[in-house]
């Protein structure tokens, strides 16, 4: 093996140990004071915690629309409802999930935080455009709040032309609203893709950054090349309701299928951008509580990459029966098959990372093996769906409603959630009631099979989605999906209550709870102000459990102390070569 | 397998409709294998490698490259066998036979209407000859629609300004549901159908009774106002008893004072209900939406009569 | 406490999160970069939506076109690549320490959009003195298409776009040019300089394609 001595392209550095403390007097919350600080800062860290709270409200408020619509649906005609309202409410129920929540979720709120410290770094590499990418999503928001009080929308969330044309409702604004929502999506992917290029710490090379990271890297990737197309989409939308210019509709000359392939054009990738992260997630928990190395780390990686690109390719797989030619189906089908193929890699490296390994079932734990067993299930649904012949019949019913929350909410939330709960003592300093957090995640797991998997059924018997009247025969389904729904509703609440709590009455959370070999683990908790008082210089990846943990917490030997004079280090004796691999 | 297709699936009325369910329980069976098989797995290693202490050291085993190929290969081989059984059952779908029986259909918010060769016309219920091929050419008046027949197992977008087409062939006599399948707007879960699937001269019978659609001078001009109320799914929105639905009640209508959104209160007399009929827009009742179709250029005077008359015997 | 953990003491246009200069540098590149390749999403939409509806009126596409001043067209593309050739050597006057080259060269960019701007404006208004509008209010009737609104509702649609963003690009240019007045780029600093001219060069780069698209059509 080449040393410093024999091959001049590698360095030999002097480093030294960074312990970090335990309950440390400092740190980014009490750094600065007052709600000023909070509202001007940079610090990716407390943008982390804005966008946090912002996305949890808005969780309830669209989560709230879920029961009036699982409500209304108890009985087969109007529960207390009118049809107008109830199609208000699912198209509103899918807009803020999707835009003002599942999107931003994992990247904004905890990769925005996690992010630089995993990479060693002190911020993201824009933390201006940080700043102003968090007050373009307040900005949409309160634009799509606009639109609600403006009377609502009730196109879908998928904004159909020529119908989203003609109809009075708020459509114009949303979909302005949406277009600035977008603006904040991408400027986040503009700073985490230049941010894990350009941040890294020294020796974290591209084969040693976490598969956190690796998902945030390729969900920037397709953020950056989708959302401009769904902003460009709705702009049209908006043209075309304010100067009727044709492009859509086809009473003007226009092609309603146009709309079609530019909106799924985004929108397919968007349902990945959406998951990935939660993949990221899915492999930090798998190899802390199982303190074991992941297996398949360049499968993983590379995976997320593969479906970056096949993301792009198979929009038309929402569009079998639109009147699309048939060879365009086909094509889209095929590649559609093709694009679970990644993702049932990532699942089959997860399991073998369990094998031989020291598992804990502790609460993160238990949130990844509920997103094990629910994205499964909605993945190989999707694979039924991708089949043009089998789609035929399940398009636009239940099925597909079922499909999709299982992914999204089975998948996304649960990994969301496990993240949450993991990261948490890194947060907050504080440690949750793990037993009420295991009890709760099972009652989630509980309900949201409840809530969906009748579903599963009633769509493949032919009950349509968007449907504020049903036909008699499903009834039973309706009624045990809406008992499902309030106790999921019931799960979720119970989170944030236990989680606030924590906040008042929880223990001090020691530096690295889990034992993880992760580099965010390597500093106190809360996070210092800047995160690190040192450069750390990297030897090992993440999951290198068979490392000491003290070389998982070096730094730079020099240092200055931020005003240009270098002070003398104070160097332990008893140090040893470290070979980086 | 046939108790377990009936509890998942409605009974299989048309040819492909067998051919569609063998697909889906190859996929669905398969998939609840895949399921079971690594759950278990997995719950084998949580039990197996509980951490028993704190100290536990584990194996360092990075990966597996002849692994990694076996589980990427077999899924492959796994999706490209349903790939090609589903493109196989699919181009089936597409080939229409060549002495299919043509109607045609058109969608509009919100119900369906059926145009027959001899110029026959239906609304709401589609009546086709059992055991022949029939090809639906499908266009809609507004917005993009989807005819949908769940025991069929089939579905077509219905697009404004173009064409599509759909083609089946049931063999059983019945009834089936037809169901819109893309949102539509308010009256979407209203926009119902029936298929009804007749033995072949029970079908021509129909046919020649309702040849040239709804004007049929053999009726009074009441009992056709009826038959047009019920042909032409005025029911989805106008009850006859009272009951307010997406539109107002027809019941007591003849001769009352109606007040409107605009404020204005006037008389529902003929003139009144002539012009609801092909200009809906132009009074709108207070309470409710302006969202009737407009079927200006769809009825001639003698059935606008017709409906007149009919509304007047509702009291 | 340190919170500066090296060696190197930071010079004051050096961010605080960043190691070096060139860190800042390159990642400030590789922004830009990536910026500017959802900004060829973004229009890309729309020369989508400009391809599907040329393949399905192919005949109004050429006729319509004629109505456009290819004179003038031209003239604005010259002037849009003159001004591009100015930031560059902005830039390069910035590289060479000639500071005052900087606000000469931004200033005659500043210039040179502003009459780009200028002639589209005439040449709108000539369009809207015969009728034609986007959308429903377009009534000229030189054209014998019931559709030929929408070759214009594209040409407003498109050509405003990218009229918004040399607007945009006004602004940045005439924010460079007050830190440059002020002495703030020379050789060792001209990062904003850098990436203002990356965008300005995608907004050139945005009207040539623009430009046979809708005034050269056979």
């Amino acid at each position: 093996m080449d040393t410093a001595e024999s091959n001049p392209n590698l360095k030999k550095v002097q480093v030294q140990r960074y312990k970090p403390e335990e309950d440390p007097e400092n740190h980014y919350l009490n750094a600065e004071k007052g709600i000023w600080s909070w509202l001007t800062t940079l610090d990716h860290k407390r943008i982390g915690i804005l966008y946090l709270i912002s996305i949890t409200f808005f969780f309830f408020v669209g989560g709230l629309m879920a029961l009036m619509i699982r409500t209304e649906l108890w009985t087969p005609t109007k529960t207390f409802i009118q049809a107008h309202t109830y199609n208000e409410l699912f198209t509103l129920h899918g807009s803020i999930m999707i835009f003002l929540f599942l999107v931003p979720s994992v990247p904004a709120a905890l990769g925005n935080f996690i992010l630089p410290v995993q990479l060693g770094a002190k911020d993201v590499a824009f933390p201006r455009l940080n700043l102003l990418s968090y007050y373009l999503y307040i900005t949409g928001a309160g634009i799509v709040i606009w639109a609600i009080l403006s009377g609502g929308v009730d196109t879908g969330w998928t904004f159909y032309t020529p119908y989203s044309i003609q109809t009075s409702t708020a459509v114009t604004i949303m979909t302005f609203g949406v277009f600035v929502i977008g603006f904040s999506s991408i400027l986040t992917g503009v700073n985490f893709i230049t941010t894990i290029h350009k941040m890294r710490a020294p020796g974290m090379t591209w084969g040693k950054i976490s598969l956190f990271t690796w998902s945030l890297y390729a969900t920037s990737i397709m953020q950056i090349l989708a959302t401009p197309v769904l902003a460009i989409t709705l702009a049209l939308v908006a043209m075309e309701r304010i100067m009727h210019v044709g492009i859509f509709d086809p009473a003007l000359g226009g092609d309603p299928l146009l709309y079609e392939h530019m909106f799924w054009f985004y929108s397919h990738p968007a349902v990945y951008i959406m998951i990935v992260p939660g993949f990221g997630v899915v492999s930090e928990v798998i190899t802390t509580f199982s303190k074991k190395h992941i297996f398949g780390y360049w499968a993983i990686a590379l995976s997320s990459l593969a479906i970056s690109l096949i993301s792009f390719l198979v929009w038309g797989h929402h569009m079998f029966v639109s009147g699309q030619s048939a060879m365009a189906s086909m094509v889209f089908s095929f590649l559609t098959f093709l694009v679970g193929i990644p993702t049932g890699i990532k699942m089959f490296n997860w399991a073998a990372t369990l094998y031989k390994g020291s598992i804990k079932l502790e609460s993160p734990l238990l949130y990844i093996f509920g997103f094990f067993f629910l994205f499964l299930v909605g993945g190989i649904t999707g694979i039924v769906l991708a089949s043009i012949a089998l789609d035929v019949h399940l398009h636009d019913t239940y099925y597909v409603v079922a499909h999709f929350h299982f992914v999204m909410v089975g998948g996304m939330v649960m990994a969301f959630l496990a993240g949450l709960h993991y990261w948490w003592p890194k947060i907050t300093g504080k440690m949750y009631n793990e037993k009420l957090a295991r009890f709760t995640c099972v009652m989630i797991f509980i309900g949201f099979n409840v809530t969906f998997l009748p579903q599963f059924i009633m769509g493949a018997q032919g009950m349509p989605r968007r449907y504020f009247n049903y036909i008699e025969q499903f009834q039973p389904f309706h009624q045990v999906s809406t008992i499902g729904a309030y106790i999921l509703g019931l799960g979720f609440f119970t989170v944030f209550l236990y989680l606030v709590k924590s906040l008042f009455t929880g223990e001090k959370a020691p530096a690295n709870p889990w034992g993880s070999r992760g580099l965010e683990f390597q500093v106190p908790s809360p996070v210092p102000a800047h995160n690190f008082d040192h450069i750390p210089v990297i030897v090992h990846g993440p999951y290198d459990y068979h490392k000491p943990m003290e070389e998982f917490q070096l730094g730079l030997a020099e240092f200055g102390n931020g005003h240009g004079e270098t002070v003398d280090p104070d160097i332990k004796t008893g140090s040893k070569e470290i070979k980086a691999e | 397998m046939n108790e377990l297709s009936k509890l998942f699936l409605p009974p299989d009325k048309s040819t492909v409709a067998h051919h569609y369910d063998s697909l889906f329980w190859f996929v669905h069976i398969s998939g609840l294998i895949l399921v079971v098989g690594l759950l278990a797995v997995i719950v084998y290693f949580v039990i197996k490698y509980h951490r028993s202490s704190e100290d536990e050291v584990t194996p360092v085993i990075k990966g597996d490259n002849k692994l990694e190929i076996t589980w990427s290969v077999i899924p492959l081989i796994f999706v490209l066998i349903v790939f090609g059984w589903g493109y196989k059952l699919y181009m089936q779908e597409q080939t229409v036979p060549d002495d299919a029986y043509e109607v045609h259909v058109t969608g509009q918010q919100w119900s369906w209407g059926f145009d027959y060769a001899n110029g026959a016309h239906s609304q709401k219920e589609l009546h086709v000859p059992a055991g022949r091929p029939v090809k639906l050419v499908m266009t809609s008046k507004d917005v993009i629609h989807s005819f949908y027949v769940p025991s069929f197992r089939l579905k077509q977008d219905v697009l404004p300004n173009r064409y599509t087409s759909l083609w089946f062939n049931a063999p059983d006599t019945g009834r089936y549901q037809i169901f819109c399948a893309e949102y539509c707007g308010t009256g979407h879960s209203q926009m119902l159908g029936t298929v009804v699937v007749q033995k072949p001269q029970d079908f021509q019978t129909w046919l020649a009774k309702n040849k040239g659609g709804a004007s049929n001078s053999n009726l009074k001009p009441a009992e056709l106002g009826k038959q047009i109320y019920n042909q032409y799914a005025c029911s989805t929105c106008h009850s006859t008893d009272g009951s307010k639905k997406t539109g107002p009640s027809w019941k007591g209508l003849f001769g009352s004072k109606v007040q409107l959104s605009s404020g204005k209160t006037v008389t529902a007399d003929s003139a009144y209900i002539h012009e609801s009929i092909i200009h809906p827009n132009a009074k709108v009742v207070k309470g409710f939406q302006p969202v009737m179709p407009n079927f200006q250029g769809q009825f001639d005077d003698n059935q606008i009569n017709a409906i007149i008359e009919y509304i007047k015997t509702l009291k | 406490m340190a919170n500066h953990s090296t060696a190197t003491s930071h010079a004051d246009f050096v961010q605080h999160h960043f190691v070096t200069a060139d860190q800042q540098f390159d990642s400030a590149k590789l922004g830009m970069w990536v910026f500017l390749v959802t900004e060829i999403l973004f229009f890309g939409g729309l020369f989508t939506a400009y391809t599907v509806l040329r393949m399905t009126h192919p005949d109004l596409f050429a006729e319509a076109s004629t109505e456009l001043d290819t004179l003038w067209g031209t003239v604005n593309t010259l002037v849009l690549i003159g001004s591009s050739l100015t930031v560059a050597m902005a830039i390069k006057s910035a590289q060479l320490n000639q500071t005052k080259n900087i606000a000469i060269n931004l200033g005659i960019t500043i210039v040179l959009a502003f009459i780009f701007l200028m002639i589209k404006y005439f040449n709108w208004m000539h369009h809207f003195s015969l009728g034609i509008y986007p959308g429903t209010a377009y009534s000229f009737t030189g054209i014998d298409d019931p559709h030929a609104s929408i070759f214009f509702s594209l040409y407003y649609l498109m050509t405003g776009l990218h009229g918004i963003h040399v607007v945009v690009g006004i602004g940045v240019m005439t924010w460079l040019l007050v830190k440059s007045l002020k002495g703030q780029f020379h050789s060792e600093y001209y990062t904003p300089l850098e990436i203002g001219g990356l965008y300005w060069h995608l907004v050139d780069i945005i009207w040539i394609f623009l430009y046979p698209l809708f005034y050269l059509i056979h």
